[in-house]
């Protein structure tokens, strides 16, 4: 039972880490501010939450293998639920925050089809 | 004659207001219980007595100020429930296409600004709205102007997608103003 939850636990965790990593390469990689936010994107949803998740069966592993009931562990996994909300509100909120700060002070972004839509 | 019916009418929407309120108070009472008996973790009856004293002085609070209302309880039901699964679907397509977009040595990305069409009533949509754009690797919104937003992507696919509305149209009905 303890290894089943250790198996999924560390798939995701091992995942989340892998994005984490790829939306640092991003960041590194991509050509301007706006599309290094994307990489910072794939960092905050997938990496963090697949971290996260990895943690919460973790959690669930301890309340599933107590012997009896004990409330520790599923008010762990509550409170992990709660992190990852929060991260899902506040994260984009402040990449909103920057992108929008950084095209109010005119910085341009660089696009490759400027027919599309003319930017200010 | 028209005086009785505003009258009467005003009496109506203050009526409305206040039971409007109310539901605001007792869901804002709900959560609040449940994040103190979730953070706490202590059941005894006076950490829990705490518990309940803290919430109703937070109640009367923002009764007083005049705040309790849906930017502080976003009354939306079940059907967050209906929108959230969708939302970690799209999220994880979208991470896996731009993952392997950076990974790959040649990068095929084509930047473009769009606007789409924001169709939410309240603000608390308009929120959602731009918030699960922005979580949505490869989209990030960066301006609103009048009922539109202006929309960064990464690709052309992730641009189409926006396009679509399909994501407008289920915020919307998440909102459930309409």
């Amino acid at each position: 039972m303890g290894i089943l939850f250790d198996i999924l636990s560390w798939t995701c965790l091992v995942t989340g880490s892998f994005f984490a990593v790829v939306g640092g390469i991003g960041i590194v990689r991509l050509p301007d501010f706006y599309t290094r936010l994307h990489g910072g994107g794939i960092t905050d949803t997938l990496g963090a939450g697949l971290v996260l998740v990895g943690l919460m069966f973790q959690a669930a592993k301890g309340g599933v293998l107590s012997a009896g009931f004990e409330a520790g562990p599923w008010l762990v996994l509550g409170k992990l639920v709660m992190i990852l909300f929060f991260l899902l509100v506040t994260s984009p909120t402040s990449c909103h925050a920057l992108a929008s700060a950084a095209l109010t002070n005119g910085l341009q972004p660089e696009l490759s089809e400027k027919k599309d839509e003319p930017s200010r | 004659m028209n005086q009785t019916s505003s009258d009467h009418r005003m009496a109506q929407n203050a009526s409305d207001d206040r039971t409007g309120r109310a539901r605001y108070s007792l869901a804002l009472g709900v959560v609040l219980l449940g994040i103190w008996l979730l953070w706490s973790g202590h059941y005894t009856p006076l950490v829990i007595g705490f518990g309940v004293v803290s919430c109703a002085i937070v109640l009367i609070l923002t009764r007083r100020m005049n705040i309790a209302d849906e930017e502080c309880a976003p009354l939306l039901g079940l059907r967050p429930f209906v929108y959230l699964p969708w939302l970690i679907k799209e999220i994880t397509l979208a991470n896996i296409d731009i993952a392997k977009r950076v990974l790959t040595p040649e990068m095929p990305i084509n930047p473009q600004m769009i606007r789409v069409r924001a169709s939410q009533k309240g603000d608390l949509g308009r929120v959602i709205y731009a918030n699960s754009i922005t979580l949505t690797p490869g989209t990030v919104s960066v301006d609103m102007q009048d009922g539109e937003i202006v929309v960064h992507a990464l690709t052309s696919e992730a641009a189409d997608e926006d396009k679509s509305g399909d994501m407008d149209r289920r915020v919307t009905a998440l909102e459930g103003l309409s």
